[in-house]
């Protein structure tokens, strides 16, 4: 009996946290922006249905596999469908998936969607990408189950990994300059650089001692690169993100891909604010 | 156009006796390829970022160089079983075998660029700087698809 109030009392504090009704409503929201937004958080990455490619990736009826040590997690349709995607939702239930990880019905998200990262972006932003979410294209297909096994598909359990593992602070404290400051954003919050490029502990958090210092592939062979030890120059780095061409004129490929095709559409000046972070990372 | 023709010839003689020698050689030859392109595209890259002072008949070559690359027939360099699961030394991914049409329609597409890019280095840099983000986006599609990350 007291341990179950023990467990009982341990659910209490690490359910999911939710923003209040209309916590959003007094933004003016600029849909621009929140295009912007789009693009540089890659959620168009992961949602659009597989092997789509141009415009047709735009509808998000997700689909896509993503594998992981705890299972299969396959993205569900977060097109603007009534039914079948998010159109039904609240501006304060999307900011709550993304700033808490907490679904509508008070559910924890599994963390293979990135919101421990995207925790970190501001009211105006996702006021602004909710506001260019309503011009994209709904879809009427079901989203599908995660193929994840006992005890990783008891979603109460997450409460405890988002304290162990979310953190309202940024990874890098000491900031140099409003140029980097912007790079800290675009990489920490939007970019989710580091899901991909820092490696991961037994639970399947962040090392963050270890931030962006290259990680297994998770989806197969070969490293993901580091990026707290690359020597290319910002420039080299900027152009990277925006044609894929290494300083040798190698092409990027894999899971970086996608990246890059988001952050060609991105300013320059952003592109150069990240390659600022990283080199104020060596 | 002869040094088109050169260059493609040159290629084909050092990758054919190592086709038939073993699945190695095959993988090398391939290799190489790719390092004509990304050599050619410094060349051509250089240019549109004003590192290298612009020469209509240095990037004339540049272009005549990944056009005949391009030219190259692919079956011969991925012999079966010679993929990144199968041998070390490549980043070959087994999915180019399960999907040779598309793969090949990837390769056709960098043609396509390449020529395009042909036209560009006559025009000047200006012109070169579009058609580089065209070709770095048939090597991208490619890579995305069917490369593995480096160890
Ligand atoms: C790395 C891949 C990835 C990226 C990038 C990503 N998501 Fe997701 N997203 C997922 C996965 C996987 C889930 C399922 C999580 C679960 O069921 O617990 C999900 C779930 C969601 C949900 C909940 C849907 C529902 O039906 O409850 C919303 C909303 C969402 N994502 C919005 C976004 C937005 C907005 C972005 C960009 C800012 C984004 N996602 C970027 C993988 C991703
Ligand atoms: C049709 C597919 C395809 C296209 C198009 C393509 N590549 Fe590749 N590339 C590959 C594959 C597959 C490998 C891995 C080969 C291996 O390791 O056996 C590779 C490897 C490479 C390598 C490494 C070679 C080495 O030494 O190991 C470079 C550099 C490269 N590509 C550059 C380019 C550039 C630049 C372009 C565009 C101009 C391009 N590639 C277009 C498929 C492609
Ligand atoms: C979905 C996973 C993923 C995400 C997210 C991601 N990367 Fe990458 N990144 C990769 C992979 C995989 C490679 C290796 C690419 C290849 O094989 O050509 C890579 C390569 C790179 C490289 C080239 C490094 C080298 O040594 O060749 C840079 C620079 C880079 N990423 C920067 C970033 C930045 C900045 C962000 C965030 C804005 C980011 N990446 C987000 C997976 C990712």
């Amino acid at each position: 009996m007291a341990a179950l109030c023990v467990a009982a009392a341990g659910l209490f504090v690490t359910r999911p946290a939710k923003l209040p009704d209309g916590a959003l409503d007094g933004l003016s929201a600029d849909p621009a922006n929140g295009e912007q937004v789009f693009y540089a958080a890659g959620c168009i990455s992961c949602h659009a249905a597989p092997g789509t490619t141009g415009p047709a990736k735009l509808t998000l009826a997700g689909g896509q596999a993503f594998p992981s040590d705890f299972g299969t997690f396959i993205a569900p349709n977060i097109s603007p469908d009534p039914d079948h995607g998010i159109g039904g939702w609240t501006l304060s239930e999307f900011a709550s998936a993304l700033r808490y990880g907490s679904s509508p019905d008070g559910q924890h998200y599994y963390p293979a969607f990135p919101y421990t990262a995207y925790a970190h972006m501001t009211d105006q932003d996702i006021a602004d990408l909710w506001a260019f979410w309503q011009g994209l294209p709904p879809s009427d297909v079901p989203s599908q189950p995660h193929q994840v096994g006992f005890p990783f598909n008891i979603r109460a359990s997450l409460g405890g990994w988002k304290m162990l593992f979310m953190s309202k602070d940024w990874v890098v404290a000491d900031i140099p300059s409003p140029e980097v400051e912007r790079g800290r954003y675009l990489v920490e919050a939007l970019g989710h650089c580091g899901e991909c490029h820092t490696p991961r502990n037994a639970l399947g958090g962040l090392d963050t001692a270890n931030w962006l210092g290259g990680a297994p592939n998770p989806s197969g062979s070969g490293k993901i690169p580091s990026l707290a030890a690359l020597d290319w120059a910002a420039s080299d780095i900027a152009y990277y993100l925006e044609t894929g061409f290494t300083p040798d004129f190698d092409s990027a490929g894999g899971h970086m891909a996608p990246v890059v095709q988001n952050f060609a559409r991105l300013p320059a000046a952003d592109r150069d604010a990240v390659a600022a972070y990283i080199k104020a990372l060596q | 156009m002869y040094k088109t023709i050169a260059l493609v010839a040159g290629l084909a003689l050092l990758a054919t006796p190592a086709i038939s020698q073993n699945i190695n050689g095959a993988v090398k030859a391939r290799q190489g390829q790719f390092n004509v392109l990304a050599i050619n595209l410094g060349v051509l890259g250089g240019m549109a970022k004003g590192e290298i002072e612009y020469s209509a008949e240095a990037a004339g070559a540049a272009a005549d160089s990944l056009v005949g690359v391009a030219m190259i027939n692919q079956a011969p360099l991925w012999p079966a079983a010679s993929d990144e699961m199968a041998i070390d030394g490549t980043r070959a991914k087994a999915d180019i075998w399960d999907n040779w049409d598309d793969f090949q329609s990837k390769w056709d597409a960098l043609g396509t660029a390449a020529a395009a890019m042909k036209v560009a280095a006559a025009e000047g840099p200006d012109a070169i700087g579009p058609a580089l983000g065209a070709l770095g986006g048939a090597c991208k599609a490619c890579h995305e698809a069917y490369r593995a990350p480096a160890n």
